[in-house]
């Protein structure tokens, strides 16, 4: 949870004045420095079906190089899950011509970074170097995608290894533990409700066939999308991906199910008691992404409405319910568009000392009762604009960011074309239209709420 | 394989020469009030980034735990006529963000904006103006240091917060590292409005403040914006040196109860100052033991060979005052006398024997080889140019840093950490479940 803070629109007027002419400057700058700045993106496709995208920022002369893998814990199923990370895992563990542990010396003697990650929607691999490096990202990539050797002794301490994760990830961790069962209980039937790192139980059970079938079916160059950003030419990469992955065989396309829709079944409650010190409250609705929604406005609209919410500390969550009221020790509003499947709209927050989950929460439902029936005014909508304009440009100082922007962007099915819409969408989101989403999708049939509360006796006095 | 090999060596003799290029250049003055600015000019993206670092850490909290951060967290909670509300207003309009934050040596604001004119001069003012009065109205008190006693007590929660704790008590006995930055119930209860605005004229001077300014500007309008940002802040003075470290006298093993389902363990000492001569050689045998990620001898030995952890590492924390070298893993409660036996024998054998040249060379192959990721975004560059300017590090301190890491010698490290390690001396720490043992 960050920590977020404050607030309460009650600017003097002499300033509001002062803000609105500056608002308009702003936007004049915006305009040219938001132009201006992104470098273009290309984008290739293999013969073999490897998708390559190039962004070249030549600010620094290092580059950063991602394989993303469309698979994650949303392809799993009851009885595997947790397969994608431990063969994630895995990648690091030998190969027909690496030894165990050896691509890692590699990339650490040439001066590199490197690691991996597992989510819902993607497994990715990458390095980060000099960006004369290059070829060697490429040469290992392109090893570990079709030669990784699975050993029985490597997996058997390597899973140790996973299950120690989820221990310090989970289980001694009171709010993901919360949100564990949170996610089962608020995705009915979607693979979203399963953990990324897998349930102890499926851990135990696994085994080297199972990753080596896991590996066969999704790790071929069809099912990946290389991203390089950095000091780079475009077509020198093409020539460098084209020598390395171009080679590789691809596979049959992996079978494609369609996620089963459950809509509105009614709210869901939990109220759990684990060894914490703080209550905590998490209440999640359930919203389309900007890959499943019917029409792209309103994603973006729950976007904005986010950045309403908690998107700075002139926000009503933090203004109102931290400051004014002093409801909250801290409390957000969370929303990713970027999701292959249905996602969450998701208020979270400690109440503040004196204050209850209830109290909590009858805030909070009070909150969007209010941007159900009022109108968001005119000010703040272009503050939360602009600010969620100036964040995108700001996210631009960080190469690494950039990748693991269009590599979501791609294997969730939305396109990094998106990117280049981004501040127009956001743009055009009206009043009205954070009202529509707040009315539609804000309400008590689609929504799960959970109530933490702390088993110790310092916790019980709360 | 082999082709590998050669192609990586040109490679590298390539870099080499290229390297001492990569740090950008930091230009440097003293304004007439004191403050010292820092400015690196990155022309390419229209952000600037600016982080103002006073002395004014929880080292200095003086028998309160928790003011330096309570005090650094009512900085945007008014001042004058400008309440909260007004400064989010302020600078969330012209697309600014500001962070802000204090740990035990430094406190800091850290503003982010556009680099248009219009939107720049409206943030920096808008700071300028917190600065000049803060308010830290009772109210605004009330609130704060409810929401970090809340803060606290989540952070209970985390075993490896309480291993942090127990950690730098023992390791630090009476010195002011001892404290935690976040504070304690007992501290930040007995904090008062006075004792809030006392360190506010005590610290956040203009003669204890660093200015580093990294982004789309040039030195005339850094010179202006660092004069208005620092205009209305007192002189003062740099704050008095912190009272030197004493080493604890024995090893001490402090076992707290907590249940969870792993050991979270820590073992180290206070071990070394930011402007130690032989912080560069102090810096590659970490890098070996335990500060490399995956290929580190650490990692290796617990993760790679054993199974026994998902993370092991090494780290320490350079500081005005020797701050502490630290091991740090989380293991299965029932395997944590095994784990700790691992990770003494294998500081001591690093100790006595120190790094084979192999280790070192791989080493010193990756630390000048990713130099330039350190300095590849304006975040990271302010992070530096401030860390430059607070510890009064000499300004070619990042053109220097790659000659230094290659002149480092087996037998510098072994020399090295035997100096400032002493493994009779060090403070052990295990949280994790202690009923259920067998």
């Amino acid at each position: 949870m960050r920590n977020t803070e404050l607030f309460r629109s009650t600017g003097r007027a002499p300033l509001r004045r002062a803000l609105l002419g500056l608002l308009a400057l702003l936007y004049l700058a915006l305009g040219t420095a938001v132009a201006a700045a992104p470098p273009t993106i290309q984008e290739y496709t293999l013969d073999n079906g490897l998708k390559l995208i190039v962004r070249p920022d030549h600010r620094a002369p290092v580059v950063v190089s991602q394989v993303w893998y469309k698979v994650g814990s949303s392809y799993e199923h009851p009885g595997i899950t947790g397969i994608s990370h431990v063969l994630e895992h895995m990648m690091f563990q030998g190969t027909e011509n690496y030894a165990p542990g050896e691509m890692s010396r590699i990339v650490s003697r040439a001066g590199g970074r490197e690691n991996a990650f597992t989510s819902r929607d993607y497994t990715g691999y990458y390095q980060m170097w000099a960006a004369d490096r290059l070829p060697l990202s490429f040469e290992l990539e392109a090893e570990r995608m079709r030669k990784l050797v699975l050993s029985k002794e490597e997996f058997e301490r390597e899973v140790q290894v996973v299950m120690e994760e989820r221990r310090l990830r989970t289980e001694d961790n009171p709010i993901a533990l919360g949100m564990e069962r949170f996610n089962f209980v608020a995705y009915p039937a979607s693979p979203y409700r399963m953990p990324v790192i897998g349930w102890w139980e499926d851990l135990r059970a696994m085994t080297v066939a199972d990753l080596q079938a896991w590996y066969d079916r999704y790790y071929a160059p069809n099912n990946a999308v290389v991203v390089v950003v950095g000091d780079v030419e475009p077509t020198d990469v093409l020539a460098l991906a084209e020598k390395h992955f171009g080679p590789l065989q691809a596979e049959p396309p992996p079978p494609a199910k369609p996620p089963v829709a459950l809509d509105a079944i009614g709210e869901r409650r939990l109220e759990l008691q684990l060894p914490a010190e703080v209550p905590f409250l998490a209440i999640g609705y359930e919203v389309p992404s900007l890959a499943t929604t019917d029409e792209p406005w309103k994603a973006y609209a729950l976007e904005v409405l986010a950045g309403v919410l908690s998107g700075g500390e002139s926000a009503l969550l933090p203004s109102e319910l931290v400051r004014g009221r002093e409801m909250a020790a801290s409390v957000s509003a969370s929303y990713s568009l970027a999701t292959r499947l249905d996602s969450q709209f998701i208020f979270a927050g400690y109440p503040a000392q004196g204050h209850n989950l209830d109290e909590l929460e009858t805030a909070l439902t009070d909150m969007v009762a209010r941007l159900q029936k009022s109108l968001v005014e005119p000010e703040r909508l272009e503050r939360v604009k602009t600010q969620i304009v100036a964040d995108h440009l700001y996210q631009m100082d960080s190469v690494y960011y950039q990748a693991m922007q269009i590599g979501i962007l791609e294997t969730t099915g939305i396109g990094w074309q998106m990117l280049e819409n981004y501040e127009q969408a956001i743009q055009q989101v009206s009043a009205e239209q954070l009202r529509e989403v707040a009315r539609h999708y804000l309400q008590p049939a689609r929504r799960t709420v959970m109530h933490l509360n702390p088993l110790t006796q310092r916790g019980a006095e709360q | 394989m082999r082709r590998l090999t050669i192609a990586l060596g040109l490679v590298v003799s390539a870099f080499a020469t290229m390297g001492a290029q990569a740090a950008p250049p930091i230009q440097h003055w003293k304004q007439d009030n004191g403050a010292r600015v820092y400015l690196v000019e990155a022309r390419e993206l229209p952000i600037v980034d600016i982080r103002i670092v006073w002395d004014a850490g929880s080292a200095r909290d003086s028998g309160l735990p928790g003011l330096a951060r309570l005090t650094n967290s009512l900085l945007d909670q008014g001042s004058g006529e400008f309440d909260a509300d007004a400064i989010a207003l302020a600078l969330e309009s012209a697309g600014a963000r500001l962070s802000r934050g204090s740990q035990r040596d430094m406190a800091y604001l850290h503003l982010r904006s556009l680099s248009e004119d219009k939107a720049l001069s409206r943030a920096v003012e808008t700071i300028s103006r917190m600065l000049a009065a803060p308010s830290f109205s009772e109210n605004d008190l009330a609130r704060q240091r409810g929401r970090m006693l809340v803060g606290l007590r989540a952070a209970e929660q985390d075993p490896g917060v309480l291993a942090e704790r127990a950690f730098y008590r023992t390791a630090y006995g009476d010195h002011p590292y001892a404290t935690p930055p976040q504070g304690t119930e007992e501290g930040l209860r007995a904090i008062t409005r006075d004792d809030v605005a006392g360190f506010y004229r005590d610290y956040y001077t203009a003669g204890n403040a660093v200015v580093a300014i990294v982004g789309d500007i040039d030195e005339q309008r850094a010179r202006a914006l660092a004069h208005v940002l620092t205009a209305s802040l007192p002189e003062g003075e740099a704050a008095p040196p912190l009272p030197s470290v004493a080493m604890p006298e024995r090893t001490e093993e402090i076992t707290v109860d907590f249940p969870s389902t792993q050991a979270h363990l820590m073992l180290g000492q206070p071990a070394i100052a930011r402007d130690d001569p032989d912080l560069h050689v102090f810096y590659v045998g970490n890098h070996i033991l335990g500060g490399g990620g995956l290929v580190s001898l650490l990692t290796h030995a617990m993760r790679e060979e054993r199974g026994l952890s998902y993370s092991t590492s090494s780290y320490f924390v350079p500081s005005s005052q020797p701050g502490p070298f630290v091991i740090n893993t989380q293991v299965q409660a029932e395997r944590a006398d095994e784990a700790v036996e691992v990770l003494r024998e294998l500081l001591q054998e690093f100790l006595q024997e120190g790094p084979t040249a192999d280790q070192l060379e791989a080493a010193k192959l990756n630390i000048t080889g990713s130099f330039p990721l350190n300095l590849d975004s304006n975040s990271d560059i302010v992070g530096y140019v401030s860390m430059i300017g607070f510890y009064g590090l000499p300004l070619d301190y990042l053109d220097t840093y790659i000659e230094k890491i290659e002149a480092v010698e087996a037998k510098d490290i072994r020399r090295v950490f035997q100096k400032h390690l002493d493994p009779e001396r060090l403070a052990l720490i295990r949280v994790g479940p202690q009923a259920e043992l067998p």
